[in-house]
């Protein structure tokens, strides 16, 4: 299917984003603005999954250039399905920033980078050709750059330093794969070097090219031992902006991993799947032991990042359809859930005056709903069913056992134990106990930041009970990631 | 002449990464500006070198150098000048809040 | 940025400067079929407008140039995207381009095409961001 189908959900983010850039002085009338663009996006994107739904794979040859030539967009289910998840995690941010952000940080331009961010996320989910998806990390990174530097802070600015410097590093070592890769095959169509690798049967040359691909994507996913960088500049920005970064930008990287060791590099599997698996193992349990170290809960839900992101890798690395099914359902979950959590972090210290664990208790007299809420997010997190993050480490670890996996399994459950036991931490130390007569709520800025949480944790427990629903798209995506040549098929056959 | 331009990238990178490495601020964003130049060379010899050829086809012209890389470094070359001025003002703005451009100094304490 | 007393820099920046635009002017119509475009012709015009407030100072050239250089960035952003999109109302894929040769009164048969709107739009942003950058970062220190 050919239709411009494939390009709306990166430009209107983009108008939005430049539109609101014209009045950025005009804060009330902005603010409403935005949530209208944003339901529009959102709608625009739920459409575009529906149509892909039925219809199949929809690509678009931007310029009318033919697709080997050309920049091409290919929407498959897997890259809908994300912007969609994409779009409503920026609803629930943006109906939630104007009670969290300062207004002047609003006037600098907030917004305008907020639907940027989209801009690039949807961009790297839509893109079928590797320098283009570089072009859309370096629209999101900017994007975030300006995000994490708002309001100029001295931890910030010091935080972000490091943040931009890892990853610009990483974006100079992804030009250089992009150059080897083009040297070696001549091409930087996904679908077309998925080809070509397939008929020189991925020699030794591109199997390295292909683990330099995957350090470059493995920074940006915080993989171990890659993470270093993650958990401090992400607990410096507003609660909004952190919700973002963790709902988007490490899912970007394992996106990119999934896309290209599911399509191109797939034929050496004893070598890179082998490499993920043991990468995973550990990612899990560095991750699981940084969020016991600290007592920040900002930090906690940081460290929390990267397990999930191990539970994803593993997946992969296990290459099954249960595993790739799992490694997808889990992605979704843990987009929605991360940000739900960092939002409620944020309206947690909001409240409270400091993310310091250890000056708060009682706290569910006076926030009922939002201890609760945090109480069904660490089910949903460690995987307690009926919540939707069971069911994609179910899937995941029958994977593992189907193909023998046995002690990652085992090291996956362990470190699932021990995310439960984080995020309880703050439940039983923060919420439970006598009621500290110190704290004073604002009702109304409350009950404003719970909504937006609640949103997002709906929809995760719809995601968990309502599985039956969701499975078999979730199925028809790896059956889809399974198969490269529908991929390539769908980009070439018109 | 791609050997060449090969150990050149090889040395700009080199060079690079030795800045990058440093402690003081500036020295560090001078080594992302020769990493991302070591980086533009490098895709402009993947795409073989050739000596005057046109990079477009047209009409009658039966020889002509490869299009893409230069498309590439191109947009690469964009991409890297915002990320330089964008580093430039960040890491201006950091060291005079912070009263230092010493890295070792920027490190930040264990409970914030 | 303050003015600077130099005589030399002040006379030379008057013809340079006009020199500059012109040739920037020319880099940008040239673009799309010979090198130039709107990279660097927004370039060497923003270089053009930094010489001229290196050599008189911001207040003068503010004057002469009311423009605000933030603004510029979201219009050139604006009008490429909507050049790009406008392949829409023809049923044709995003970032279609089309040219056709026209007779401009005076000018004679020239060839326009739809890329030199998209430069535009380049040519806008590129301008907007490097003044927005370098005036950000020279009005630190007064």
């Amino acid at each position: 299917m050919m239709s411009n189908l494939a390009v709306l959900p990166i430009i209107i983010p983009l108008v939005s984003g430049i539109l609101l850039a014209f009045f950025h002085t005009k804060t009330p009338f902005v603010r409403h603005a935005a949530k209208l663009l944003s339901v529009i996006s959102t709608g625009v994107a739920a459409y575009v999954f529906y149509y892909v739904l039925q219809n199949g794979t929809v690509t678009l040859e931007t310029g009318g250039w033919e697709a080997p030539y050309g920049i091409v967009l290919v929407a498959d289910l897997l890259a809908v399905t994300l912007v969609l998840t994409t779009n409503i995690i920026g609803l629930a941010c943006i109906f939630y920033a104007p009670h969290s952000l300062t207004e002047q940080k609003e006037k600098f331009y907030f917004y305008t980078f907020f639907f940027l961010l989209i801009t690039g996320v949807s961009g790297a989910f839509l893109t079928g050709d590797l320098f283009n998806l570089f072009v859309f990390f370096e629209v999101l990174l900017m994007a975030s750059y300006a995000l994490i530097t708002l309001g100029g802070e001295k931890v910030q600015l010091r935080e972000s330093i490091k943040y931009v410097l890892v990853n610009l590093f990483s974006s100079i070592v992804f030009v250089t794969t992009v150059a080897f890769l083009y040297s070696v095959l001549g091409t930087v169509n996904m679908a077309q070097m998925a080809e070509r690798v397939q008929e020189v049967e991925q020699q030794g040359i591109l199997t390295t090219i292909g683990i330099l691909l995957f350090f470059v994507f493995a920074t940006k996913a915080a993989l171990f031992p890659l993470y270093y960088w993650l958990p401090k500049p992400y607990t410096v920005p507003n609660p909004v902006v952190s919700a973002m970064f963790a709902a988007l930008l490490t899912k970007v990287g394992v996106y990119s991993i999934i896309r290209m060791f599911t399509l191109v590099f797939v034929h050496k599997m004893e070598v890179t799947h082998e490499l993920f698996i043991w990468i995973a193992g550990f990612t899990l349990v560095f991750g699981a032991i940084g969020a016991l170290s600290t007592n920040n809960i900002k930090l906690v839900i940081a460290y929390n990042i990267i397990p999930a992101v191990g539970f994803m890798v593993m997946g992969v690395g296990i290459y099954n359809q249960t595993a790739l099914s799992g490694s997808v359902y889990y992605m979704i979950s843990d987009m929605i859930i991360k940000a739900a959590l960092f939002l409620l972090a944020g309206a947690v210290a909001h409240v409270v005056g400091t993310p310091d664990l250890r000056k708060m208790k009682g706290l569910i007299h006076q926030l009922p709903l939002l201890g609760w809420l945090l109480f069904i997010s660490a089910f949903v997190l460690a995987g307690v069913p009926p919540f939707s993050g069971f069911i994609g480490k179910l899937m995941i670890m029958q994977g593992g056992f189907a193909d023998g996996e046995i002690a990652i399994v085992i090291i996956g459950l362990l470190s699932s134990l021990l995310i439960l036991y984080s995020i309880m931490k703050i439940f039983v130390r923060g919420f439970w106990g006598e009621k500290d007569e110190s704290i004073t709520i604002d009702k109304k800025t409350v009950t404003a930041l719970t909504w937006p949480v609640a949103f997002l944790v709906f929809f995760t427990v719809l995601l968990g009970i309502g599985a039956e629903m969701f499975y078999p798209v979730v199925d028809d995506i790896s059956n889809q990631l399974m198969n490269p040549e529908i991929y390539i098929d769908s980009v070439f056959k018109e | 002449m791609e050997i060449i331009m090969s150990v050149v990238a090889g040395i700009l990178f080199a060079a690079g990464i030795y800045n990058l490495l440093q402690k003081q601020l500036l020295r560090i964003v001078i080594g992302t500006v020769i990493l991302s130049n070591g980086a533009h060379l490098f895709i402009l010899t993947m795409g073989k070198l050739k000596r005057g050829a046109p990079p477009v086809l047209e009409y009658g012209v039966s020889e002509y150098a490869d299009p893409l890389p230069q498309a590439l470094i191109l947009t690469s070359i964009v991409i890297s000048f915002g990320l330089t001025s964008l580093l430039l003002v960040l890491s201006y703005r950091a060291a005079q809040e912070n009263n230092t451009d010493n890295m070792e100094k920027l490190r930040g304490n264990h409970d914030e | 940025m303050h003015g600077t007393n130099d005589l030399i820099l002040r006379t030379a920046t008057v013809l340079i400067s006009f020199i500059l635009f012109a040739f920037s002017i020319y880099l940008f119509l040239a673009g799309h079929n010979a090198p130039g475009g709107g990279f660097v012709g927004g370039l060497m015009t923003a270089s053009a407008i930094v010489l001229m407030y290196m050599a008189y100072g911001e207040r003068a050239v503010s004057k002469i140039i009311p423009v605000n250089y933030r603004f510029l960035i979201p219009t050139g952003l604006l009008i490429a995207l909507l050049t790009g999109a406008g392949s829409f109302a023809f049923g044709e894929p995003f970032l279609n381009q089309t040219f056709g040769h026209f007779h401009i009164p005076l000018l004679g048969d020239k060839e326009l095409a739809t890329a030199l709107l998209f430069d535009l739009g380049v040519y806008l942003t590129v301008v907007g961001i490097t003044m927005t950058i370098i005036l950000s970062i020279a009005g630190d220190r007064e």
